[in-house]
């Protein structure tokens, strides 16, 4: 249902091309159409209001680069910009140097916190620490049993007191933790309402007692406009350290992360992707923001495939998207670790302007499908594997003989050859000039 | 299902406060600047637009919301400000209106079967609660369906609400399949003649199929093993839910066959508009609202009310709770 940026700044200067700079009844009506875009993925009104303006300001009077399409163009600064606005680099969790450290746990009801004390205690352990959990949640129904049971299915350690008021079982489970040898004590608390004082006001009579190393605001990234009251509330009343952002496995925009970003300023430190323990993930922000703009989550998938490819053939492929000298050849050889990376779909819902894809002629790869594709490949001089422009109709012919398949499915591999192709080129002119942004592996047709 | 409206004073203390911005907020952008020229217009629109953007009401609502206000200061550009702003609640309040009309009462022997679904904390289970305890307060007799078998402590969570409002409950082993669960459910609901049988399900992203699917299932049995059940399948929204609510009502309607909303939460400064662009879209009705999260805090859903309650103004609303 959502346009995709870069397919509605296509229409704004369909018949801009060629224009020497960017004149400013262009942006405005580009500028229109991309707030039109934060919106509907739920960026708060006056955020967004701040940040159109700021985006005008820059790209007024840029020169449109000779490789560049004013939409490419655009695309780029509202990307670099939201970047920003969002932090620029992932950050990592601090930790006290007199143990145990204390991290703290608050939000509204139900946006993830107790589920994400078991996360983070497991993220926690993978990296040596020794995570205690603790629940303080002495309101909702069986709040502390679900602890208990998220600690038990992760693992961990946990404690609880039913009986004893929250600040009494924080003090106490610190106690344990230095007797018992934790170092990193993660206190779940009952979730509440940012209008609620009186609830708000326990919290930050809690914080300044057990004055914990992080307190983060656990937040549902399906939240509407409303993200920037609660989020200002929570930061006011306990000065944050930091931002989880839990539900992301959804097909939430995620408009939330920069409304709380910037009325906070605190660090996205992680989200969540599910409801298992092992759901947590660093928080990259180029990949929220091409979610936002409707662009797919290139990098994860980047790192999906990177999980499956060794690094040094990842490195030379990245150096043949970049030139774009990716042939037949790398196209096999990419085919193949599609197996590794999960299943396509899931791979597939990744790429920008995946939504599009649905009804699309994808190379649907099963084992049988890979086969028959070697087959092709295989049947192919090295000449036609590196220079696919001169694999004619008898040539065709030829191959779909050799590999025992036919001349449409011989065809239909070239047509998705040339649309990776075309992909990478597009991808390579969105992405020049950001150092560090990989890109992604074609082997399906893109767009 | 039909709850008995709060008792009046309760009631109107919940909704004062919004009730009592509203007055100044309302006023200001439609009345006040309504009255005057042309440029005042612009300045209107715009600050009607924001509070609909800002309520979660969406682009698109918002923008056929003024596009026909514009229409009719176009066609009548005498109108009062009072009229004008009659005339956005009004159109508002026909997008609230949608499939209220069809609510008819179902023969009252049959076993009524509530379903309840939405995304992972949107507040189901709370809700189930409250509707359990008005249900108990009319003296209908109702059993409770614990068919969240996969999240930490579900079961005993909808157990310790059960206990508070005495009535019981029907539950299967933790990770065991929800559709036996409801399957069990429905026959100890017949043996036992009760009158209404809600049952919990597990939180789940309506872009989950398989989650979807199982859904799906559980819908299958409970139609085949009561005709014309469920009678009524809720969806329960956070209220600060923003455009997602779309795309999961759309889901859930078309896996569960949803019949109306639950905005869960209210109580907070979110305004819950998306359920009116919900309810353009889809048709979907809102029945009720949560407000709170005693037993006592869910209400039944009043269009005029919540149009208001858009309106209001919510910086006051924090500096100055209850
Ligand atoms: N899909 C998905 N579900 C999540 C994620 N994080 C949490 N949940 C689910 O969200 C629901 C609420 O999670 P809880 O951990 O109970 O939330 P909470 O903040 O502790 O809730 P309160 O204590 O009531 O305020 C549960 O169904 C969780 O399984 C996530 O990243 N993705
Ligand atoms: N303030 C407020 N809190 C509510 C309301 N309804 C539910 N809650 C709270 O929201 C949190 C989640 O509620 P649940 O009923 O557990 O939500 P759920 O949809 O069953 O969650 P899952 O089963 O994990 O998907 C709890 O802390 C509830 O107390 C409401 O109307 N107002
Ligand atoms: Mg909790
Ligand atoms: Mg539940």
């Amino acid at each position: 249902m959502f346009e995709r940026l870069t397919e509605r700044l296509e229409q704004v200067f369909k018949r801009l091309r060629g224009y020497g700079k960017l004149k400013e009844h262009h942006i405005d009506e580009a500028l229109r159409q991309i707030r039109v875009v934060l919106l509907e993925a739920d960026v708060n009104f006056k955020v967004v209001k701040e940040f159109i303006a700021k985006v005008k300001e820059k790209s007024l009077g840029e020169r449109v680069l000779e490789s560049f399409t004013p939409t490419q163009q655009v695309v780029k600064i509202v990307r670099d910009e939201l970047i920003e606005l969002l932090g620029g680099e992932k950050s990592d969790l601090i930790f006290s140097s007199k143990a145990p450290s204390i991290l703290m746990l608050v939000g509204l009801q139900g946006s993830g916190k107790t589920t994400t004390a078991g996360k983070l205690g497991k993220w926690l352990r993978k990296r040596n620490h020794s995570p205690l959990l603790v629940s303080t949640d002495v309101h909702r129904p069986a709040a502390q049993e679900q602890l208990k049971v998220v600690a038990e299915e992760s693992g961990l350690p946990v404690f609880s007191d039913n009986s004893s008021s929250p600040l009494k079982v924080c003090f106490n489970s610190v106690k344990i933790a230095k007797r018992e040898g934790y170092d990193v004590v993660v206190v779940d608390t009952a979730g509440r309402m940012h209008v609620n004082k009186e609830l708000m006001d326990e919290l930050s009579i809690l914080k300044k007692e057990i004055q914990p190393t992080e307190v983060l605001f656990v937040a549902d990234a399906m939240t509407g406009q409303d993200a920037v009251r609660s989020a200002k509330v929570f930061n006011e009343s306990l000065d944050l350290t930091g931002i989880i952002l839990t539900k992301l496995d959804g097909d939430a925009r995620g408009g939330a992360a920069l409304s709380i970003k910037s009325v906070t300023e605190k660090p996205i430190k992680f989200i969540g992707v599910g409801e298992r323990y092992d759901d947590l993930e660093p928080f990259y922000p180029e990949r929220i923001v091409s979610r936002i703009l409707g662009m797919g989550d290139v990098l994860s998938l980047i790192e999906k495939a990177e999980a499956a490819i060794d690094r040094k053939e990842a490195q030379e492929l990245e150096e043949k998207i970049r030139n774009e000298s990716f042939t037949l050849e790398d196209f096999q050889s990419q085919l193949r670790h599609i197996g590794k990376m999960g299943p396509l779909s899931q791979i597939l819902s990744l790429f920008p302007g995946s939504t599009k894809l649905k009804g699309m002629d994808l190379p649907d790869v099963n084992e049988a499908d890979l086969k028959r594709i070697e087959a092709i490949i295989n049947s192919m001089t090295r000449e036609e594997r590196l220079n696919h422009t001169i694999i004619n109709g008898s040539r065709r012919k030829r191959i779909a003989r050799g590999s025992g398949t036919s001349v449409q499915e011989v065809n239909r591999l070239l047509r998705q050859f040339a649309q990776t192709k075309r992909m990478i080129k597009q991808l390579n002119l969105i992405s020049q000039g950001r150092r560090g942004i990989k890109l992604p592996l074609p082997f399906f047709n893109g767009n | 299902m039909k709850l008995q409206p709060q008792e009046d004073r309760k009631r109107f203390q919940r909704l004062r406060r919004g009730l009592l911005k509203t007055q100044q907020s309302l006023t200001l952008p439609l009345e006040r600047l309504f009255k005057g020229k042309r440029a005042f217009q612009e300045a209107a629109l715009e600050q009607l637009e924001e509070i609909l953007i800002e309520a979660d009401v969406g682009v698109a609502t918002t923008r056929e919301i003024i596009d026909s206000l514009q229409e009719k200061i176009n066609k009548e550009p005498s109108l009062s400000g009072s009229a004008l702003k009659e005339h956005v609640k009004d159109h508002i309040l026909s997008l609230l209106q949608v499939g209220r009309e069809a609510a008819t009462q179902l023969p009252s022997d049959a076993l009524q079967v509530v379903l309840v679904v939405g995304v992972n904390g949107s507040g189901k289970t709370t809700t189930i609660a409250k509707m359990a305890y008005q249900l108990k307060e009319e003296g209908k007799k109702a059993l409770l369906c614990a068919a969240d078998t996969f999240r930490a402590a579900a079961i005993e969570q909808l157990e310790i609400w059960a206990e508070r409002v005495g009535v019981g409950v029907v539950k299967g082993k933790s990770g065991s399949d929800p559709a036996a669960v409801v399957f069990d459910a429905i026959r100890a609901a017949i043996a036992r003649g009760m009158d209404f049988l809600i049952i919990d399900t597990a939180g789940r992203l309506h872009t989950k199929r398989n989650l979807m699917n199982e859904l799906e299932k559980i819908r299958r049995i409970i139609g085949r093993e009561v005709t014309g059940a469920p009678q009524e399948v809720l969806l329960v929204l956070d209220a600060m839910t923003g455009q997602n609510g779309i795309s999961q009502a759309e889901e859930f309607l078309k896996f569960s066959g949803v019949t109306g909303v639950v905005l869960a939460k209210l109580d907070g400064t979110a305004k819950g508009g998306v359920a009116v662009a919900i309810a353009r879209s889809f048709g979907l009705p809102i029945k009720y609202v949560g407000v709170g999260e005693g037993l006592d805090d869910l209400l039944e859903f009043s269009p005029p009310e919540f149009v208001e309650a858009l309106f209001s103004s919510n910086e006051e609303l924090i500096s100055c709770p209850d």
